[in-house]
């Protein structure tokens, strides 16, 4: 395949890095003055880089003709999906974003710069088909991510959340790196072909160390237990958009590029991973209902709701067929719109000075001061919680009816079981907002960009979002057809 | 005869060393960069050992782009590592508990 047409495959990378580098000219010129134009702008680079997906989307894109610069890039149908909702999570990152810093005098033109790079670096990530892709793409990502945890220089809370997510994410991609070269060294080479060709028969001792390795790197990176122990700090002590944004795009990338390492390279030795998966989900599951119940703080309590949500989604990697690939899809898909949801509600808590409020004692009788928040809350921690009619209760459907479906009656039976105590600190939620003796702080009126995201959020989970499930599942089932070109 | 089997060892031993410095390091994270850059070094000499072990050409490139990207990482980690201190005053371990879960 010639250059020309291995760029045409990249365009929306192309897009996204060159216009980085032009939004930080024009931040460089313009100073702090130029910091809101900046942010609209890189909106509308991730809107026109979105809109370049659709046709790889929409035919469904798989094969040779999907690969680029030697196989070293894959632009298929999976990785269109992935790139599609994490650029619309930066998107809903980017627009919320201005308030909350200009508050506090530290609206730098530099953050939208910053989310831009980590895009790419996602982008990156989800196309890789070598692990030298695969590595640059994850570190242009973290280093991205590192600055943006700790933008907030003189906070003590965001010092710590950034310095712990550094060392945390040092080490993950230290092991997986450790564990790239051990396949490098037993399997002759780095591309996704070669590593899995050479897995094809029994698997030597250093194989298989190389496989453990590469899989509890990603684990940490999608904050799956047991690795899961920087997540609360890190969501806790970072701004809340950066939060929001860690919630979604990365976990979405981190999320795609295990499934496709698993059922792509290692997809011959799903025997000897399935066990480790199946362990690290329902550990997340559990974990992830037990650690939230005691949270006074929002942000943990999110946290660990979103650790518990990777499990489900772990659930579905699990099954290893192209069933449990799409379900997978669908649940990240819907898990990005609540997750989106709530930490932008959480960005709305605010009183008429416009200071942010972020535990349970705050919240208490919400729906006194601020109805319409107070409902949209509502919905969003039932649909986490998974009780119908939400969406939420759709991806726990199409996750377990794929479990059930593949013989794994059991773990679906755990996973069903654990989701039931994860409902206790919903439920608590919405009862401190709706029952309690009012708090009576958070009175202040939110801006239009908030009010969109969250309706848009809302609109997405309600009933009316299963009108969008026949073409979701459409979508997902072709990007899950990508992984497994054979069947 | 120094054989593939010492590099490995070599650098299996260094990984070890570098996780354990994360970990069971109790005075101050200067100590944690140092340990994480021993853990990207000792990939490095998997990466060169395996390449030249079978003549092939990807592992050096490889260890190039790790030793760049660790050079960018020790920049970041070090800057975080200066906003940390200026608004503590101190940079030991222990002290990193403002948060806590």
């Amino acid at each position: 395949m010639d250059y020309n047409a291995s760029f045409a495959l990249v365009r929306p990378e192309l897009l996204i890095g060159i216009s980085s580098l032009v939004l930080l000219l024009i931040a460089a010129w313009g100073e702090e003055k130029s910091a809101r134009l900046v942010s609209w702008l890189a909106v509308a680079v991730l809107f026109v880089a979105g809109i370049l997906l659709v046709p790889t989307l929409h035919d469904g894109a798989v094969g040779p003709q999907t690969q680029a610069f030697g196989d070293l890039f894959r632009a298929d149908a999976f990785a269109a999906f992935a790139k599609a909702l994490i650029y619309l999570a930066a998107i809903g990152c980017l627009i919320v974003a201005p308030t909350y810093f200009e508050r506090l005098r530290a609206m730098r033109a530099e953050y939208p710069i910053l989310v831009l790079l980590a895009t790419l670096g996602m982008s990156i990530m989800v196309s890789a088909s070598d692990f030298l892709t695969l590595y640059v793409g994850l570190e242009l990502n973290s280093l991205a991510a590192y600055v943006m945890a700790s933008i907030l220089r003189t906070e003590g809370k965001s010092a710590e959340a950034g310095l712990k997510y550094f060392v945390l994410g040092g080490l993950a991609s230290g092991i997986l790196l450790y564990g790239i070269s051990l396949l490098y060294g037993f399997s002759g080479g780095t591309s996704f072909t070669v590593v899995q060709a050479a897995l094809a028969g029994d698997m030597s001792t250093g194989e298989l160390f190389g496989l453990v390795f590469v899989l509890a790197g990603l684990a940490f990176k999608i904050s799956a237990v047991p690795f899961h122990m920087w997540t609360p700090d890190v969501y806790e002590g970072a701004p809340t958009p950066v939060t929001t944004f860690f919630a979604t795009a990365p976990k979405v990338a981190a999320i795609a590029l295990t499934a496709r390492v698993a059922l792509d390279v290692f997809g011959s030795q799903a025997d000897a991973w399935r066990q480790i998966v199946i362990f690290a989900s329902l550990a997340s599951i559990i974990v992830g209902a037990l650690g939230a119940i005691g949270q006074q703080n929002l942000k943990r309590l999110l946290a660990y709701s979103s650790i518990n949500n990777v499990g489900f989604i772990l659930l579905g990697l699990a099954v290893a067929n192209a069933a449990g690939a799409s379900a997978m899809l669908v649940y990240l898909a819907i898990y990005v719109a609540m997750s989106l949801g709530s930490f932008v509600a959480l960005l709305m808590l605010r009183d008429d000075a416009g200071n942010l409020y972020e535990t349970f004692a705050d919240v208490a009788g919400l729906s006194t001061t601020r109805p319409l928040l107070a409902w949209a809350l509502l919905m969003l921690m039932f649909s986490l919680a998974g009780i119908p009619p939400l969406l939420g209760f759709w991806g726990k459907v199409v996750v377990f009816q794929a479990t059930v479906e593949a013989g794994m009656v059991a773990l679906g039976a755990i996973a069903i079981a654990a989701s039931v105590i994860g409902a206790f600190y919903y439920i608590k939620f919405v009862k401190v907002m709706f029952f309690d003796e009012p708090a009576g702080v958070v009175t202040g009126k939110s801006g239009a960009g908030h009010w969109a995201i969250l309706g848009i959020c809302a609109l997405l989970i309600s009933p009316l979002g299963y009108l969008l499930t026949p073409s979701l599942g459409d979508l997902a089932d072709k990007a899950a057809t990508a992984l497994f070109p054979l069947m | 005869m120094i054989g593939i089997e010492h590099y490995v060892t070599v650098s299996a031993a260094l990984f070890v060393l570098g996780v354990l410095g994360i970990f069971l390091n109790r005075k101050n994270v200067i100590v944690i960069l140092m340990a994480i850059e021993l853990i990207l070094l000792s990939v490095n000499i998997n990466l060169v050992a395996f390449s030249a072990f079978m003549g092939d050409l990807i592992g050096q490139i490889f260890a190039m782009m790790v030793l760049t990207v660790a050079a960018a990482e020790a920049a970041i980690g070090l800057a975080i590592l200066v906003i940390y201190f200026r608004s503590r005053g101190t940079i030991a371990v222990d002290d990193a508990h403002q948060m806590k879960g």
